[in-house]
């Protein structure tokens, strides 16, 4: 059914048309003998996170704030402030790499690196496009909810290594938020999963594809979808420490939490692994609950809108975009809501959100077993 | 089991077997963690000191270490003459330099006993209320910046800006004016700008609602500082509290009102308080509603200030102005509401010197600071945010 | 001027709370100082003081509830060093009042008055700091300003500066 459904809805484009067709086609790509495809494979997430977390992530979010807060922005460095993000980046590359007296070294460096690998890991199974994926795994969404994590250890080693109170009380307030935020995101995922009946990242987009797009979509598929997606971008949101639940890094409380005592480049990869994540979360949802790659746009009789924006690169662009609108929505509340206390923080996980995944559970499977 | 004996902490209590320790009890009794909040922490409002004795995130005790900002006014006062005092207040409390100005000229002229020409008195409520709708923006939007809201921060400065550009049209400075001096003003107000001033009126009331809006009518707000540190009244009147914290606290006591000065019995306002509806009363949240409300009071008082204002004909600024102030002998203490509270001047002269033998500044923000320790006992450290920062301290004012 | 007028009606309640405060404790008060700016009276016995206090806030008719400030003055000529309290009654009665209290220059005592106002207890810390005047019975007598272990009471009229402090040169 999958590779049928597929050249149905996408025009033939570059590499023919079969699922994973690009990736496959890297894997094989073997130069000299090395394995050259897989390397391009892996740098592929790699570089978009760089990219986007330049463009969209710093100086998008600098310019949203800015509009938000009745201001301009960066203005200075180039035309509107463009260059503002390279002039940063060289600032940063530019400055001392200062690893404290008093702090575990080993735990200090390590850290930024652990938060990284965990966020990037989990672009493996992300379907960037229906002829790219990293990793096609059968266990795909399970994978991504495990590999991410895997930040709380860097969290942990970050805050831990500093030897800096105010980092240790947010690598700890860090640690109880997401362990305890990824049971209500899981719940609501699996949902999802329910709804799709695999876990298979590209299998869960196509089973969206249909002619009327967003028709398609999981948020539509029962009456209830909407509580595992409303549920799973709250909880997505404390697990990426977004405001109103940036608790770890409250800059009022704690200074900068865990990575108070970071600077340089390793203040960089930490910032990237935040993009990195918060891209991820956003493409999770989007692929759960609104398609992934599909177009959104249904076919109206003779205007096939659905057929011409469906495709390998339509699927990149429509996950994409569909990821930076959930980004934007988090921008959006970032400049908007004040932040949570600890305890209401984990008052809103385990009294409301957790109950309210158990009773989208039971519906969901209630729904999925007796509505045809 | 044949014996107990207690290791460390008495956190862990162990039994021997066949020369083995073996742990028979965790209690977990932790030990408490010095947390030093400050002098170089975002939400202190500048270099104030908490020493935190925590328990996990609970604070068992906070304890104000001041002293980082001292520079030594009441010595400096001491060596100078009356009017050169008056750029030395400006920096007690630089968000309302205005406002000090004005009890320090205050304090003066009781001692001097001149009397001030009419325009003098209106020019200067004028420029203190505008200065206080200043300075409480400061203090709602660093608020908002505590409990984690950006936004409103912003929008506060935004305004805040046109005020001192206003403010800086009249005395050539933005924060510091040295605008009003013993007996008068350093100059008239600019011709037009009573108009301007009402433009900046008509802007500023409906982004007091967008404020309100934004910040005093958001859950989590009100979430956050529902119920916070409160402040009983007696205990507030006993801490010696005033201004927006004592209103805060239920007690209906405004120096504007209740020890008149200046041309303020002519003027109608409202006396803020928290009427315990949405708030409990004495808790961080009336605090910051007796804010928000002082602001749309101060707009009143701005408004009838032009309307009532004398006309600048024959007018001249410094007419009242001794030649050579030297007070006959005798003390004063003389208060006026600022912002912050009650900010006093204890005025000390020889009838001989022209400078002051002792002039000490009762600072409002000192004495509000004083409750920290009670105020803290058993918060939160997100909590403790909360009242510091409902507290609205500046710290060129606590250390003078 | 209407302002003169207020002011002499406040001295006169000021006049009638002293005299109730001076039935009750006589020869431990000097006479009031009733001048238009800030009436006072000195207290003699300055070792009464914490009774004479405790009489101004409690009393029904006094109820002394709020002290505005309490201001460290220095008295060279008479080698004398002393505190100046304001006192009202907010928002029950409206009377003020001002208490004088001195003691010898250097290493002088007072009761302290921290235990009936909780404001007290930081301003006397300040007095202590910054002239020098210990307060009994405060519960943490302390610097608050300078430093822990700053040399010398700075409010004093002949105070001179340390030469250095923790080997940072003080005088510029």
């Amino acid at each position: 059914m999958s590779t049928t459904a597929l050249t149905q809805f996408s025009i033939p484009l570059l590499m023919g048309n079969s699922l994973n067709a690009w990736s496959e086609a890297l894997v094989g790509f073997n130069l000299l003998g090395l394995p050259l495809g897989l390397v391009i494979l892996a740098a592929i997430p790699l570089v978009f996170i760089a990219l986007y977390s330049l463009t969209y992530g710093v100086y998008g979010e600098r310019k949203i704030s800015a509009f938000m807060q009745d201001r301009l922005g960066p203005m200075e460095v180039g035309k509107w402030g463009l260059l503002q993000t390279i002039a940063d980046i060289l600032k940063l590359i530019q400055k001392e790499d200062i690893l404290p007296t008093s702090a575990d070294r080993f735990l200090f460096v390590i850290g930024p690196g652990i938060l990284f690998v965990g966020s990037f890991m989990a672009y493996a199974v992300l379907p960037f496009s229906p002829a790219f994926i990293g990793a096609s795994l059968n266990v795909g969404l399970y994978y991504a909810i495990g590999i991410v994590a895997i930040e709380v250890v860097g969290i942990l080693a970050a805050g831990w290594g500093s030897n800096n109170k105010w980092s240790l009380y947010g690598a700890v307030r860090s640690v109880a938020q997401i362990v305890s935020y990824e049971i209500p995101a899981s719940l609501a995922l699996l949902c999802g999963a329910m709804m799709a009946g695999t876990l298979d990242m590209q299998q869960i987009n196509l089973l969206q594809s249909g002619s009327y797009g967003f028709a398609h979509f999981y948020l539509f598929h029962s009456p209830i979808a909407w509580l595992p997606f409303l549920i799973y971008f709250i909880a997505s949101l404390a697990e990426v420490n977004r405001a109103p639940f940036d608790i770890p890094e409250a800059e009022s409380e704690l200074v900068a939490g865990y990575f108070t005592e970071y600077s340089g480049m390793k203040f960089a990869v930490i910032f990237l692994a935040e993009y990195g994540s918060m891209f991820m979360v956003s493409s999770i949802i989007s692929v759960v609950f609104l398609g992934g790659w599909n177009s959104p746009l249904p076919n109206l009789g003779s205007f096939a809108l659905n057929t011409w924006t469906n495709g390998p690169v339509w699927g990149a662009f429509w996950l994409i975009m569909k990821g930076f609108f959930f980004i934007f929505v988090q921008m959006w509340l970032r400049w908007t809501l004040p932040r949570l206390r600890v305890d209401q923080l984990m008052y809103l996980c385990w009294k409301v959100l957790t109950p309210f995944a158990f009773v989208s559970f039971v519906l969901t499977a209630i729904w999925e077993i007796y509505v045809p | 089991m044949q014996e107990l004996d207690t290791v460390g902490q008495g956190s862990v209590r162990v039994t021997r077997k066949s020369d083995k320790l073996v742990i028979v009890e965790k209690d977990l009794a932790t030990e408490q963690m010095v947390l030093a909040m400050g002098p170089q922490h975002p939400s202190t409002h500048g270099v104030l000191k908490l020493e935190c004795l925590t328990d996990g995130e609970v604070i068992t005790e906070a304890v104000p270490c001041l002293g980082y900002l001292h520079r030594c006014f009441e010595k400096c006062c001491e060596n100078v003459d009356y009017p050169a005092i008056v750029p030395y207040t400006d920096r007690l409390d630089y968000l309302s330099a205005m406002n000090s100005e004005f009890a320090y000229a205050m304090a003066v002229e009781k001692l001097l006993d001149i009397e001030i020409p009419r325009r003098v008195e209106f020019i200067r409520v004028l420029v203190s209320e505008l200065n206080r709708i200043a300075s409480h923006l400061v203090a709602i939007g660093t608020y908002g910046i505590d409990l984690g809201a950006f936004t409103p921060f912003l929008f506060c400065f935004r305004d805040r800006e046109i005020i001192l550009g206003l403010l800086e049209w009249a005395s050539g400075a933005r924060m510091l004016y040295n605008y009003i001096w013993i007996g008068g003003l350093a100059y008239d107000v600019p011709a037009d700008f009573l108009k301007r001033v009402r433009e900046f009126v008509n802007y500023f009331r409906p982004k007091t609602v967008e404020l309100n809006n934004l910040l005093t009518s958001n859950e989590i707000f009100l979430k956050r500082t529902h119920g916070i540190g409160i402040m009983p009244p007696e205990v507030a009147i006993n801490y010696g509290w005033s201004g927006p914290m004592l209103r805060g606290s239920g007690v209906k006591w405004d120096l504007r009102r209740n020890d008149p000065y200046s041309i303020y019995p002519e003027l109608d306002f409202k006396v803020a308080v928290p009427d315990g509806k949405n708030s409990v009363i004495g808790d961080c949240l009336s605090r910051h509603l007796v804010r928000a409300i002082e602001m749309e009071e101060s707009l009143k008082i701005i408004e009838q200030c032009i309307d009532k204002m004398p006309s600048s004909e024959g007018f001249n600024s410094r007419s009242a102005i001794p030649k050579r102030i030297r007070p006959k002998a005798g003390e004063v203490y003389s208060r006026a509401e600022n912002p912050r509270g009650e900010l006093g001047f204890y005025i000390e002269s020889d009838g001989k010197s022209t400078k002051p033998v002792r002039c000490k500044a009762r600072s409002s923000c000192f004495v509000n600071l004083s409750a920290m320790k009670d105020l803290s006992k058993g918060q939160l450290i997100p909590d403790l945010v909360a009242i510091i920062g409902s507290i609205d301290i500046v710290l060129g004012e606590v250390d003078r | 001027m209407e302002e003169g007028k207020a002011v002499s009606q406040s001295v006169q309640q000021s006049a009638a709370a002293y005299s109730m405060i001076q039935e009750q404790f006589g020869s431990a008060l000097s006479p009031l100082d009733a001048n238009e700016t800030m009436p006072f009276f000195e207290v003699v016995e300055t070792a009464r003081w914490v009774e004479i206090a405790h009489f101004m806030r409690d009393h029904a008719k006094l109820k002394f509830n709020y002290l505005a400030c309490l201001t460290g003055v220095d008295y060279p000529a008479e080698e004398k060093v002393g505190i100046i309290c304001n006192f009202e009654s907010l928002a029950l009665l409206g009377h003020k009042l001002a208490v004088k209290l001195k003691c010898q220059r250097h290493g002088g005592s007072l009761p302290s008055i921290s235990c009936l106002w909780h404001t007290a207890n930081w301003h006397e810390r300040e007095v202590f700091d910054l002239f020098g005047i210990t307060f009994a019975g405060h519960p943490e007598m302390r610097r608050i300003l300078c430093p822990d272990d700053w040399e010398g009471s700075p409010l004093l009229k002949d105070y001179k500066v340390q030469q250095s402090y923790r080997g940072i040169k003080v005088p510029y």
